[in-house]
C-alpha cells in the first residue's frame, strides 16, 4: 500500500485558516489502511478543527466526504454537488488523491492534511515499513525477495556494504540490513550461489530516473 | 465561576467500572451528579473519536475507566484505551484544548470507594480548570451572531 501521516495538527490549522468552508475529503483505500485517512480519521481530524476554531471564536464550517478511492476520476465527481459549498478542499488521501481533485476542480485550492510516505506493508498493527520504491525492473527475483533497493539505505545491488553489523545497518541500529537478509533467505532457499552472481548496474530510467512515468495498456486504453 | 457546574462523560467497563459505579450505589457513597456514565462492553471500545466528539459536544472533562492492569475480560481492552487516550490527550493540547481534561483510570468491580473519589477528584479538577474552551469560545460566536 502506499503510506502515509498526518500532518501536524498545527500545519493544518495554518493551511485551512484563510477559509471558512472546508470540504474534507478521505480515501477509502490505502490512507485508510494504515490509518492517515480514512473514514475515521476524516472524522478526528474534523472534530478536531471544529473545536479548535470553535475556542478561537471563530466561523468555521466543515463537511466530511470519504470516497471510495481518490485517484480515479469517476469517484472525484462524487464531489461535483458538494465543492462549491466550501471554500478550500482539505484531502486526507495520498499525493495522488489531492492531485486529481486539484486537477478537476481548477478553481478551489486544495490542501494535503497527509504526508505521502512510502510503498510499504504493515509489520504489525500500527507499524508500517517501507519495502518497494517502485524502480521499475524488479529484482526480487534474484535478491530472495528483500528489495535492495528500498530496503538497503544506500540502494546496493550487490552488498553488503562495510557497515553491516550484527545484521543491523549501519545508518541505523533500528534497521535491518537488507543484504543480510538477502543472504538469510537465499540461504533458506538453497540458492546461495545467486549471492555470487553480480548484478550489473541498474537502468534507472525505467525508474524516477526517465521523468514521469505512464502506463498504457493498449488493450484496455 | 462558583456556580459552574462541569459536565463529565465516563466511559466505564461493563465489567469493572461500571460495576464499581453500581456498588458505589449500594453503599449509598456520594458522587456529583455531574458525572454521565456511558456503559462500554470494553474500554477497547472506546475510540479517539468518542472522547473528541463528547468535548466537542460540550462536554468539559472526559475520562475512561477500565479494569486493572492485566484484568481486562477481553484481555488488552484496558491496554488500547491507555494507549488511546495518551493520544487523545496529545491532539487536546495541539489544538489548544488542553489534554488535562482528559484521563484514563483503573478499577476493578470491587472498588466502589474508588469509583466514587475518582468521580468525586476528577471533578473538581476539571472545575478548577474552567468550562471547555470550545464551548467558551462557541458562547461567543453565538453572541456575535455568527452561526457555527
Ligand atoms: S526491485 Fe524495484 S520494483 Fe522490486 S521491490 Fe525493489 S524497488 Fe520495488
Ligand atoms: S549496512 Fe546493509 S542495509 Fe545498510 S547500507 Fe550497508 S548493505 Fe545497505
Amino acid at each position: 500500500m502506499i503510506t502515509a501521516e498526518r500532518k501536524p495538527i498545527e500545519d493544518l490549522i495554518q493551511s485551512v485558516s484563510p477559509y471558512r468552508r472546508i470540504l474534507l475529503v478521505g480515501c477509502n483505500e490505502c490512507v485508510t489502511v494504515c490509518s492517515a485517512g480514512g473514514r475515521k480519521e476524516v472524522a478526528l481530524l474534523s472534530s478536531a478543527l471544529q473545536m479548535h476554531f470553535m475556542k478561537e471564536a471563530k466561523p468555521f464550517e466543515i463537511k466530511e466526504i470519504t470516497l471510495e478511492r481518490q485517484c480515479d476520476p469517476e469517484y472525484i465527481e462524487e464531489l461535483v454537488p458538494i465543492i462549491d459549498q466550501a471554500d478550500a478542499v482539505l484531502s486526507m488521501a495520498c499525493g495522488c488523491g489531492v492531485q486529481e481533485i486539484a486537477r478537476r476542480f481548477k478553481e478551489k485550492p486544495v490542501l494535503p492534511a497527509v504526508n505521502t510516505t512510502f510503498m510499504g506493508a504493515s509489520e504489525r498493527q500500527g507499524v508500517w515499513a517501507e519495502r518497494c520504491a517502485g524502480c521499475g525492473d524488479c529484482v526480487l527475483g534474484v535478491t530472495g525477495g528483500v528489495c535492495p533497493i528500498a530496503r538497503c539505505s544506500k540502494q546496493l545491488l550487490n552488498g553488503p556494504c562495510g557497515g553491516s553489523t550484527r545484521g543491523k545497518c549501519e545508518v541505523d541500529p533500528d534497521i535491518d540490513c537488507a543484504w543480510q537478509l538477502i543472504w538469510d533467505r537465499l540461504k533458506a532457499l538453497g540458492m546461495t550461489e545467486r549471492y555470487e552472481e553480480n548484478i550489473p548496474a541498474k537502468d534507472w530510467r525505467t525508474g524516477r530516473g526517465g521523468g514521469p512515468r505512464k502506463i498504457v495498456r493498449e488493450d484496455l486504453a | 465561576m462558583e456556580s459552574f457546574q462541569p459536565v463529565i462523560v465516563a466511559f466505564c467497563c461493563h465489567y469493572c467500572a461500571y460495576t464499581a459505579a453500581d456498588m458505589a450505589g449500594s453503599k449509598r457513597l456520594h458522587y456529583p451528579a455531574n458525572v454521565k456514565i456511558i456503559r462500554v462492553p470494553c474500554t477497547g471500545k472506546v475510540s479517539a473519536l468518542h472522547i473528541m466528539e463528547a468535548l466537542r459536544k460540550g462536554a468539559d472533562g472526559v475520562y475512561v475507566a477500565g479494569c486493572l492492569d492485566g484484568d481486562c475480560h477481553f484481555r488488552s481492552g484496558n491496554t488500547c484505551a491507555t494507549k488511546r487516550v495518551a493520544y487523545v490527550k496529545k491532539l487536546l493540547d495541539e489544538i489548544g484544548i488542553g489534554g488535562e481534561r482528559v484521563e484514563m483510570f483503573a478499577m476493578s468491580a470491587g472498588m466502589g470507594e474508588v469509583f466514587a473519589r475518582t468521580a468525586t477528584d476528577f471533578t473538581e479538577k476539571i472545575r478548577d480548570l474552567g468550562p471547555n474552551p470550545a464551548r467558551v469560545g462557541l458562547d461567543k460566536l453565538g453572541c456575535v451572531g455568527a452561526g457555527a
